[in-house]
């Protein structure tokens, strides 16, 4: 039962989260840059449930978000892939059980999700001004996503362990 | 399992990049935004009385001073609608005199299809916004989007109930325009700054100055008409100047659109008769 519910859970917190950053975070302007709930629900669900869980909500994010805006599919789901393949292991591994390690997941892929965003619309020939991405939006976006850091990832723990007692990321021991 | 995905990824943008608009992968993605529609919208309407209730807020705050010169604005232009009221009667009789062709008409030669704006993808990245009506509604690529402040962009992405529109923000969209006291012409678009914009190609020989409205020119030739019709208002000059080595003005314009979370609707105007 476990291994439906599970993934269950971690869809309808991904699909409410893409909901409501394309129709309502995206818009959220402040000081230049928006938050991004996607990215700080995939930081959640990375942490608390590892490494193969982040990779598939993040490519699961990535499509309904570029499904929903109708850009080019597959760009935000290879980011946000490697996103939540990283963040996971960070959490199975150095960041597991550590106080700061919401912080400084989100910290870190807020930065190089965009720096990857910039680097893939370049590639594709998309008109980006690499001073509005990385000076004007970066400094307020990985601010406003420090600020909700806490409370996404509060929510996100609050909705895996409905049903279920909660569970870390699987350990696992490092050899040599 | 992750190096699948990623792979997967890479497979999807390479086949979505090189198909045609209409091929597979775009048939699908137009479907999964039909699907998503109704949880955007639903969403959007959930969100508005608070986004409403901050803009109250933030309205109430600048009112003061933006009444002084409101005010002002509004002696100037009752004595301006005088005057174009009679050269509108002076004009429609010298045209029937003539027997005038004249290009399609904003707004009496377009169905407005009025649509709310349901997603946005990072302003940083892309100026594009969703919206939520497609080609069931008539809409189709290139239709001229307005909203009652102006010239908001157009549509350059369709599916059955829903659509993108690239912002007149975007550095690849252009649209003629001309300066509404002098007629002179330029190309306006995208600026330097953010959610600024230029009118470029102005001729050092016509006389553009700041104040000065901008709005969209229109034109047809033979079987061609431009996309954007005429007489849509784009924008007010705040800066114009030029120098000897410079072929044309440099103009800055401040669009009367203002392009952020506050675009919340916009009117798509579809032709009534549409050229097959």
């Amino acid at each position: 039962m476990r291994l439906l519910v599970e993934p269950a859970k971690v869809g309808v917190l991904v699909f409410v989260a893409a909901i409501l950053q394309v129709s309502i975070f995206s818009t959220l302007q402040i000081l230049g840059g928006a938050p991004d709930v996607v990215l700080l629900t995939l930081v959640g669900i990375a942490l608390l449930r590892g490494s193969i869980y982040g990779a598939c909500a993040g490519f699961f994010a990535g499509l309904l978000i570029d499904t929903a805006n109708l850009g080019t599919l597959g760009v935000t789901s290879l980011l946000l892939t490697i996103a939540g393949y990283w963040i996971g292991r960070y959490g199975e591994t150095t960041g597991r059980d550590r106080a700061h390690a919401p912080f400084v997941s989100v910290a870190v892929a807020t930065i190089l999700v965009q720096f990857g965003a910039l680097f893939l619309h370049y590639m594709l020939g998309d008109p980006v001004s690499a001073r509005v991405v990385l000076l004007d939006a970066l400094p307020a976006k990985v601010g406003l996503n420090l600020l909700l850091t806490l409370p996404v990832y509060a929510l996100t723990r609050w909705v895996l362990g409905l049903g279920t007692a909660p569970e870390g990321a699987t350990e696992v021991q490092l050899l040599g | 399992m992750a190096g699948s995905l990623v792979l997967l990824s890479v497979v999807l943008i390479t086949i979505y990049f090189r198909e045609p608009v209409g091929g597979g992968l775009h048939g699908v993605q137009s479907g999964g935004a039909t699907v998503l529609r109704p949880f955007e919208v639903g969403a959007e309407r959930v969100a508005r009385p608070f986004r409403d209730a901050y803009g109250w807020f933030a309205g109430v705050l600048h009112a003061k001073s933006e009444n002084g010169r409101l005010r002002k604005e509004v002696d100037a232009y009752s004595a301006l609608a005088t005057r174009n009221a009679n050269a509108v009667q002076q004009n429609a009789q010298l045209k029937s005199l003539l027997k005038y062709v004249s290009a399609p008409q904003f707004p009496k030669n377009f169905d407005p299809v009025a649509t709310d704006v349901i997603s946005r993808p990072p302003a940083e990245l892309a100026q594009q916004v969703g919206i939520a009506a497609g080609s069931s509604s008539g809409i189709r690529i290139n239709d001229p989007v307005v909203n009652a402040d102006g010239l908001v962009g157009k549509v350059t992405q369709v599916a059955s109930h829903g659509a993108e529109v690239t912002l007149l923000t975007d550095p690849d969209l252009m649209a003629t325009a001309v300066d509404l006291r002098t007629q002179a012409t330029g190309l306006v678009g995208n600026g330097q700054g953010r959610g600024t914009l230029i009118l470029d190609r102005v001729s050092k020989s016509d006389d553009v100055k700041a104040g000065d409205l901008i709005v969209t020119q229109g034109w047809h030739y033979k079987e061609l008409s431009s996309i954007f019709p005429a007489g849509i208002p784009v924008g007010v000059v705040t800066s114009a100047s030029v120098n000897d080595t410079d072929l044309y003005w440099q103009v800055q314009v401040s669009p009367r659109v203002h392009f952020g979370s506050s675009l919340q609707s916009v009117l798509v105007l579809v032709p009534k008769s549409r050229p097959h």
